[in-house]
């Protein structure tokens, strides 16, 4: 069975976000890239799934669409412990032409799983996971927070509102996959940053694909007010502002 | 042309986030100089159904769909496209929520439509077609322009109130009958939290971080939040502490939501916290370190600690409700 982590390459989630070119463009000056959360976790539940030979997992790739800046990320992930990489060479347009490049990798390896993360923290798109599978005609679960293979079958917990569904679909499909499906990010080890040296790094030319949306701007979120204080002797105080004030209680 | 509005149900009835989903599908219909139809899939009752009638639609399409009871997301894509075509939408609405995650994104792929996923604001202009939504977490927000004919938007939870307008809906029955061989997701088993508000449907939640000191001290939190009629949450350390359930665990890695009050106890206010909460209206925060970053996000702030400030909070709301 082979395995498909797609990795978004994020701002660290502590980059103090800012915009350069008459707030057209993210200014990218002194950010740490790091690979998405989300993803991070899907990539360690996948290899907490390979060690485990009833999964019959045999490879564990990922697939970045970007440039070669990214390489960094992607090192990243070959020394957490993926096999090997696949880069498509592209400046990601927008979510449908990133899950179009990345349908065209599926197509030329057959992968029987492909797992994608909830949402990048930079885009908050939700949409390269669902994109990709209606892209191949796979089914997807999404919200998926607990995922296992055994005998040949997957064992899925996808979140509802409320509680959980224990589900099951066929291979091949796509996870979309959110909190709870890895406990902590697995961290690289030194043999695994040595050996991520030498693991391969497929380089792909993308396919043409129109994007469907463009980002035309940013805004940075209006300033609160300062904070209104309220003695700690008089609690109080705090209830009748919120009553009267805010009218929210 | 016409904006086509998916209000999901759950167990034949909807909730404020579907009356929500519709009075923006109705004023996006403005926008266009068009009407706005509300799709509803499954078994509800016409008395439920015409609720949506007092939010602005001018049709709601009851689709009955025999073998389509569980949420199979290539089956339910097939069948909402398939009505969006013969509607003639030109814009369809989804809630931003677990179903629209897993829906959206295949319907952009079958119909063709760009996306703008988790929009908080009617679109800034309809020609060209822009929208304004959250990115960097709730750090920024970008302005999407999408290019193509039909366009998708999500719409983030509470985050645009509900208008009344009764339109005189027409209510169109249609039995669909779905392949039986496109459903492919087979559900095993359903696990349901009871009894308790959920987190992202509450006007108001009370949240815990670590600063709360132990598991044993959450009684009166739970006391306030029961009183306030609001849902508890936490901080990312408390859930993974186990102190309290996952579900509770709000920020960019838990739960995104937007109530009209956040009351955080003994929370710092990382940026990984508050990109999960900063859409909140009010934000209320009790701290005994003045310069937590917690302030800064909040409108009003007690400096104290939790263990004092808790059990008033609770006595000051018992009194509230006694007048
Ligand atoms: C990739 C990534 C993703 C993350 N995602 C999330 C997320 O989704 N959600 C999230 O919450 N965190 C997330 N975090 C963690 C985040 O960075 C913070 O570590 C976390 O939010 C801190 O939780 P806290 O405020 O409860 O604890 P602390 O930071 O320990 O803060 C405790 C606060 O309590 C106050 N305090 C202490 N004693 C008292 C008292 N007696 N009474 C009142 N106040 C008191 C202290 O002054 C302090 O401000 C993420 C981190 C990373 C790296
Ligand atoms: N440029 C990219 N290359 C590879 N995978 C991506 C890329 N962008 C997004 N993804 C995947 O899609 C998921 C959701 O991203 P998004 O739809 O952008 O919110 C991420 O968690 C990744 O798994």
């Amino acid at each position: 069975m082979k395995l498909l982590v797609c990795i978004s390459n994020v701002p660290d989630t502590t980059t103090k976000v800012k915009f350069v070119d008459d707030n057209k463009k993210f200014d990218e000056t002194g950010v740490q890239w790091v690979i998405n959360p989300w993803d991070e976790l899907s990539l360690t539940r996948a290899l907490e799934m390979k060690d485990d030979p009833a999964s019959g997992i045999k490879t564990v790739t990922i697939a970045h669409v970007g440039s070669a800046t990214a390489e960094p990320t992607i090192r990243k992930a070959l020394a957490i412990g993926a096999d090997d990489a696949i880069r498509v060479n592209a400046v990601p347009a927008d979510a449908y032409y990133v899950a179009s490049q990345l349908a065209e990798v599926v197509r030329t390896e057959k992968f029987d799983l492909v797992m994608c993360g909830i949402e990048s923290s930079d885009h908050n798109g939700s949409l390269v996971g669902g994109m990709l599978a209606e892209l191949l005609d796979f089914p997807s679960v999404s919200a998926v927070s607990y995922l296992k293979i055994e005998n040949g079958q997957a064992i899925i917990n996808r979140e509802i509102d409320g509680g959980k569904e224990i589900v099951s679909v066929p291979f091949p499909f796509v996870a979309i996959v959110q909190k709870g499906i890895a406990k902590e990010p697995r961290i690289a080890a030194m043999r695994g940053i040595m050996m991520a040296r030498t693991k391969p790094i497929k380089v792909v030319e993308p396919v043409n694909i129109e994007s469907f949306t463009e980002v035309t701007g940013f805004e940075m979120p209006k300033p609160r007010a300062a904070c209104r204080f309220i003695d700690a002797e008089n609690v109080k105080q705090l209830i009748e502002v919120l009553q009267n004030e805010a009218k929210v209680i | 042309m016409s904006v086509l509005v998916y209000t999901e149900n759950w167990d034949g009835k909807f909730k404020k986030l579907s009356f929500e989903l519709v009075s923006y599908a109705s004023k996006v219909a403005e926008m266009l100089n068009t009407t706005a139809t509300a799709l509803s899939i499954g078994n509800v009752e016409e008395a439920e159904l015409q609720k949506l009638g007092n939010f602005g639609v001018k049709k709601i399409i009851h689709a009955r769909i025999d073998g389509l009871n569980i949420l199979d997301n290539q089956a339910y894509t097939k069948t909402i496209a398939d009505i969006a075509t013969k509607e003639g939408a030109t814009v369809l609405v989804l809630s931003n929520n677990n179903t629209g995650k897993a829906l959206a994104p295949r319907l952009s792929v079958r119909l063709k439509a760009g996306i703008g996923s988790g929009v908080g604001k009617l679109p800034l202009g309809v020609d060209p077609f822009v929208v304004y939504k959250r990115a960097y977490s709730g750090n920024a927000f970008a302005h999407l322009t999408i290019k193509t004919p039909i366009r998708i938007l999500t719409l983030a939870q509470n985050s645009f109130g509900l208008i009344e307008k009764n339109a005189g809906a027409a209510l169109e029955n249609l039995s669909v009958q779905v392949d039986g061989t496109l459903v492919k997701t087979t559900v095993k088993e359903v696990q349901k939290l009871t009894g308790k508000i959920l987190l992202t449907d509450a006007d108001i939640v009370v949240s815990g971080g670590r600063g709360m000191k132990s598991p044993d001290n959450w009684g009166p939190l739970v006391e306030l939040a029961d009183l306030l009629g609001a849902a508890t949450a936490c901080s990312r350390p408390v859930s993974d502490e186990g102190w309290r359930g996952h579900e509770e665990h709000t920020g960019q890695t838990g739960k995104i939501i937007a109530p009209i009050l956040y009351i955080a106890i003994g929370i710092s206010g990382a940026t990984q916290h508050l990109a999960g909460v900063s859409s909140s209206k009010y934000i209320v925060a009790v701290n005994t370190d003045k310069d937590a970053p917690i302030f800064e996000a909040a409108q009003f702030g007690i400096v104290g600690d939790a263990q004092k400030v808790l059990p008033k909070l609770v006595e000051a709301v018992k009194e509230m409700k006694a007048r």
